[in-house]
């Protein structure tokens, strides 16, 4: 029979030790999965996506760029998760910081000074993904609402609030796009940091990994965000205001979102659509829960959630497959880690007793 | 009954949870027609080893057997086979299923489920053994006493011929403690075997008819108990000399002052249903003042109106600073009440919960209360860190060390962690709640010890408390709340435990006219 | 006005039966306890296992339309009930064998399952070397789409009520079906035990695990079955990716709109389907902009129904209790 004990606790090198051997394992299996889909030899497989992740200098800078996008979506959403407030609404907090930037650029582009319309698209960013987390963090520190399901069709809500505005703003007229926003006077884009146009990006990203790590482990809200997560009736009992800790988090996680959305517009993107933040609100969830809310463990995760994102992509781009295949060797790796962690918390005994024993 | 087989006989049982060894050795019988008392402190084993009967728990070695025939029991189910049926501390209900729907639950009766006959069949086992149940009552809106009477019937329905019953009076007032031992012993004289986990001495002379005694997991004894004596039961069970007695030092009357006094609060709850009705008390300094009560009538309810942590409807609460100085407490913000030195330990059920965060270390619990000093936004873990080294080393307690989360001590010592750190905060007001729940005979001591030092140093101490026995033995005066109202309050050197049982189920005590 | 509900009823009824299944396959999975966020990646891969296993007879005949009827339609249902089970089994195994995390597992099913729909609906053609421009399964789509033969002869009556294929009624009889398992069977009183309070319920000797892996299974067959539904009748065979859209989350919004009723969620889910394509006949001249405010409704009425769900105390209207979280007997 089989009997399952918790372990006492694993060292914390042997547990990492083991997550990276899953990783591996994981990986092999999507070659094999890989293989068999495009008839590649494994090695080939690899060969595609390292050179597809790390090919050429800009694909480097483009998976960069792209780690430290989802990276900073992890950090925003870090806060809420050790709360223990799931926070499913990153997509759309990130749609309506995106598009509260594009919004500033559109009306204020030709009034205002350059570096005057940056500070006051950032701003009105951070408040428009702060305000966006901020109704169901309210509902749920009033009246208890499932924050899940909530804050989950936010992010139809601000998709479609976008799609009016896309149609309202489209050029050409019946075009359904925005295009580039403000291409010739460049009214609204970040700067390039010396010649580099990613560079600002992963800048950010790794001042915000540090600051957010202080935050949570030496702050003192960080320290209530602890204790309401792990037992609001204790932080009730010693003077914590959980309501006031649930939505002050909520409107820090959704600003940060909303500061990814300007990122995307101001930085990247130049424009506005529906599907901009691409899915990232959800990726980054489990960006953050696989490293278990620490910042620094979540800038690999990430790197390796954009590495095989990109890897996968140019296997469907040299094969001619369609490019979710990247969706399906995530969510293999995502199975195996989140399998893993049972063999870290737990050790199965093979007992030999049989009947004797019961699990 | 002498001739007869014994319907449970255990032999050399013995069994152990990693490096604890909970039971050793042990070897006894269980008859029919027969109430079983099994006696024993906290951790003395007793619970684990009527866990192994019910198939919970598998012994490591020594053997079983049921009307003589060795058997195996490997799993509740197991148990139900052999007519065993155990009765936990924690119940196993399902809240929104009826009576006779949590009856019926997993019971693998051939044809349709129909629950009208199943409650019909309930009712007949009610009359039979003077229950008073209703089989379409929703366990939510039942009584702690009533969903144990459902726990039995359950039992009864399975055709269970053999009943264990964990401290089940551990939650009863004296009156339906009574009612209960009148139907074990209508099923006793059914022909049978019932067996009662307890501590309670008073208990046992009341409704067995023989007593095992276990400690440190070890069988000890058996007496009958018509010719056993409380004292001799309790040297068995303690394995010595022991005083039952608590300290209750007179407070220091020239330093009394009154320092809260409450005038006609009333508070409800969420759902609008009236908790507190209308209470007047005052709670005085060096005194310890007890509060008793079936659980739920209000307990909590009053601790945290007082620690600002409740809405209140109406009423007052004054905090008298000094006998000119007097504070409102009702609408002032919690931490402010805190700081004045109003602090609240309350243990739940789980013991963590409120008042402290399993999974952080002692050091990190300790600076709870106290984290927001200091003018920077971050936290500083040295004063705390001092704190926790502090009360671990006063208070004895036992830990690897203060960087242990909290979740891994055993229950005395997180109720030590918890009691230190509001004592550190060198409270005016210590109002504490259940503060020696689940703990052995040793550890409550301490805590009475913990709580009669303050009442020296001049706090005003409030105790709510589950035991009447300690709140009896401890406590200066007693406040008796009965469904919400003071039924009534008591001096705690002169009233006996019957009066306040009384006052707890009839508003003012007293006889039905 | 009569005309109106006339052709917007059945629009609304084909948009709600997606929902319908989905939403009774979660209620299934939520009343064991699991909280399967990965319903949406399962109706893709429903959908998807459906198209595959259709294509793949289809391309085996010399002529499509002369397919054999009970093949054509017992294959794809088939791949479609398989292709469920396994999602629905990765799931149970990483969440009641291994105790993961089930918002963090059912996302990854999400991502996985959105994926898989995606890329063999992208790839297909070009993994079986096929030579035909796109999916279009017309002649396994005509047998799902068969109406009665006398509908059309009856008028408004056969357009609102007779009007839809197979698939439709079924979601209407396995709703009611789980509606009085769940209700009046002992299967269903030992589930909802499961869902409420595994500890107990194990004390009664119930098989929590078996318990969990059925249900959610089966749950997650009834939701693959909506995938199958959509691309068969109501698509006419044709898939495109990412054209099921978001409707599994609507799916599981629908779960708590309805109180954890499946009865209830017939008429919820024609409601939202409803909701789902008002846009399309609310006269808005040429403000095409406004329709996107219109396509808004059914999330909006889902977060206001959640925020009064809330509001109501009532026990019985609560989620089941356990939702969520992992049971395993306590170790000493």
């Amino acid at each position: 029979m089989i009997h399952i004990v918790k372990r006492k606790e694993m060292p914390f090198a042997h547990a990492m030790a083991i997550r990276f051997g899953v990783i591996g394992l994981a990986l092999i299996v999507c070659g094999i999965v890989t293989m068999l889909t495009t008839g590649l030899s494994p090695i080939d497989v690899y060969g595609t996506m390292v050179s597809g992740a790390f090919g050429t200098m800009r694909k480097t800078w483009i998976l960069l760029q792209e780690t430290a996008i989802l990276l900073c979506v992890s950090l925003a959403l870090v806060p809420a998760f050790r709360m223990k407030f799931w926070n499913l609404g990153g997509e759309g907090q990130i749609l309506i910081g995106a598009f509260a930037a594009a919004a500033c650029m559109i009306t204020l582009g030709n009034s205002l000074p350059a570096p005057v319309l940056i500070l006051v698209m950032l701003a009105t960013s951070l408040l428009a993904g702060g305000v966006w987390a901020l109704i169901p963090a309210f509902f749920k520190a009033r009246w208890n609402t499932n924050e899940t399901l909530f804050t989950l069709m936010m992010n139809y809500v601000a998709t479609q609030l976008v799609a009016y505005f896309v149609i309202v703003w489209e050029v050409p007229k019946g075009s359904g796009n925005i295009g580039i926003i403000n291409q010739s006077s460049e009214a609204g884009w970040l700067p390039t940091l010396m010649h580099n146009k990613y560079l600002l990006i992963v800048l950010v990203a790794i001042a915000l990994t540090v600051a957010m790590y202080v935050y949570l482990n030496y702050g003192k809200q960080g320290y209530e965000i602890a204790v309401v997560g792990e037992s609001p009736n204790t932080a009730r009992y010693v003077g914590i205001k959980v309501n006031r800790v649930i939505m002050r988090t909520l409107v820090i996680s959704g600003a940060l979102c909303g500061l990814v959305g300007f990122l995307l517009v101001a930085g990247s993107a130049h424009t506005l659509t529906t599907s901009l933040a691409g899915g990232r609100g959800f990726t980054a969830v489990m960006v953050a829960w696989l490293a278990k809310f620490n910042p620094f463990i979540m800038v690999g995760s990430s790197m390796l959630l954009e590495f095989m994102s990109s890897g996968a992509g140019e296997i469907s781009t040299i094969y001619g497959l369609n490019h979710s295949f990247g969706d399906i060797l995530t969510g293999i790796i995502l199975f195996f880690i989140i399998g893993t962690e049972f063999f870290i918390t737990y050790k199965v005994v093979f007992s030999k007793k049989g009947a004797e024993q019961h699990v | 009954m002498e001739a007869t087989q014994p319907a449970v006989r255990l032999r050399n049982i013995s069994k152990s949870f990693g490096q604890v060894q909970a039971n050793t050795d042990v070897s006894l019988d269980i008859n029919r027609g027969e109430v079983l008392a099994l006696l024993g402190e906290n951790g003395s084993g007793k619970t684990t080893l009527m866990n192994m009967l019910s198939g919970i728990y598998f012994p490591d070695s020594g053997t079983i057997e049921i009307d003589g025939k060795p058997v195996v029991i490997g799993s509740p189910k197991d148990a139900f086979d052999y007519g065993i049926g155990m009765i936990h501390q924690h119940f196993k209900l399902v809240n929104v299923f009826t009576a006779t729907e949590n009856i019926v639950l997993g019971l693998k009766e051939p044809g349709k489920l129909d629950l009208d006959a199943a409650a019909e069949k309930v009712k007949q086992i009610c009359d039979l053994y003077g229950f008073d149940v209703d089989p379409h009552q929703k366990v939510y809106d039942m009584s702690v006493s009533q969903k144990q009477t459902v726990e039995i019937v359950k039992l009864l329905y399975r055709g269970a011929e053999i009943l264990i019953l964990d401290e089940p009076t551990a939650v009863l007032t004296p009156q339906e403690t009574e009612k209960l031992f009148a139907v074990l012993r209508n099923m006793r004289d059914d022909g049978k075997a019932v067996i009662i986990i307890t501590h309670k001495l008073n208990e046992v002379k009341d409704i067995s008819d023989r007593v095992v005694v276990l400690r440190k997991g070890s069988y000890v004894g058996e007496l009958v108990t018509a010719d056993a004596t409380t004292q001799e039961m309790t040297n068995m069970m303690v394995g010595r000399q022991v005083s039952l007695n608590i300290d209750r030092p007179d407070p220091e009357m020239k330093y009394r002052m009154e320092r809260i006094s409450v005038k006609n609060l009333t508070v409800k709850n969420r759902e609008g249903i009236t908790k507190l009705d209308d209470v007047s008390f005052s709670i005085f300094t060096g005194e310890i003042l007890g509060i008793a009560g079936i659980s739920g009538s209000g307990q909590k309810e009053l601790l945290e109106a007082i620690a600002g942590l409740q809405p209140v409807e109406n009423g007052s609460i004054e905090y008298h600073v000094d006998d000119e100085t007097t504070e409102q407490l009702i609408g002032m913000d919690p931490l402010k009440i805190a700081g004045m030195g109003v602090v609240l330990s309350f243990v739940p059920e789980d013991r963590l919960g409120m008042g402290l965060v399993g999974s952080m270390d002692i050091t990190d619990n300790m600076m709870l209360r106290s984290f927001r000093n200091g003018p920077l936004p971050f936290t500083d873990r040295s004063e705390p860190r001092h704190l926790a080294e502090l009360v671990v080393d006063e208070l004895d307690v036992n830990t690897p060390g203060v960087a242990t989360p909290v979740r891994r001590l055993s229950g005395g010592n997180v109720q030590k962690v918890l009691v230190g750190r509001e004592i550190a905060a060198a409270p005016t007001v210590l109002l504490s709640a259940y503060a020696v729940r689940g703990l052995d005979v040793n550890s409550s001591y301490v805590i009475y010890d913990l709580l009669n030092r303050q009442k020296g140093n001049g706090v005003a101490v409030v105790y709510v408390g589950e035991d009447l026995d300690v709140l009896l033995e401890l406590c200066d005066r007693i406040l008796v709340l009965c469904g919400g109202k003071v039924s009534g309050i008591v001096d705690g050197r002169t009233t006996t435990k019957n009066e306040v049982g009384l006052m707890m189920t009839r508003l003012g005590g007293g006889e039905v006219a | 006005m009569f005309d109106f509900l006339v052709s917007f009823i059945p629009r609304a009824v084909v948009q709600g039966i997606p929902l319908l299944y989905g939403s009774t396959g979660e209620i299934v999975t939520e009343k064991s306890g699991n909280l399967n966020l990965g319903i949406p990646g399962v109706m893709y891969v429903g959908g998807i296992c459906g198209v595959i296993g259709s294509f793949l007879y289809e391309r085996s005949l010399a002529d499509p339309s002369q397919m054999n009827a009970a093949l054509g339609i017992l294959i794809p249902l088939l791949c479609c009930l398989l292709g469920s089970l396994l999602m629905g089994l990765l799931y149970c195994f990483l969440t009641v064998t291994l105790r993961a995390n089930q918002n963090v597992t059912g996302l990854a099913m999400t991502t996985f399952g959105v994926g898989v729909g995606n890329f063999f609906g992208g790839s297909l053609i070009k993994l079986t070397g096929a030579d035909v421009p796109s999916i279009a399964l017309s002649a396994t789509s005509n047998l799902y789409r068969t109406r009665l033969p006398f509908a059309a002869g009856l008028g408004w009556f056969g357009q609102v009520f007779l009007s839809y294929g197979f698939l439709a009624y079924a979601a209407i009889i396995i709703a009611v079906l789980v509606s009085y398992v769940l209700n009046h069977t002992r299967m269903g009183l030992q589930l909802r035990a499961v869902g409420e309070d595994p500890a107990t319920a194990d004390a009664a000797g119930i098989n929590i695990t078996r318990y969990k892996f059925i249900a959610t299974c089966a749950g997650c067959m009834i939701a693959g079955l909506g995938g199958l539904y959509y691309v068969m009748d109501y698509a006419n065979g044709v898939w495109s990716n990412d054209a099921f859209g978001d409707r599994g989350w609507l799916a599981i919004a629908l779960v708590i709109f309805t109180i954890w009723r499946p009865n209830v969620s017939i008429g919820a889910s024609i409601l939202f389907g409803g909701l789902y394509i008002l846009y399309l006949f609310i006269p808005t001249g040429k403000d095409l902009a406004v329709k996107e405010l219109y396509k808004m409704l059914p999330y909006v009425v889902t977060i206001v129904v959640l925020v009064f769900s809330s509001l109501r105390n009532k026990r019985e209207n609560q989620p089941p209790e356990s939702l969520g979280l992992p049971y395993f007997r306590e170790e000493r």
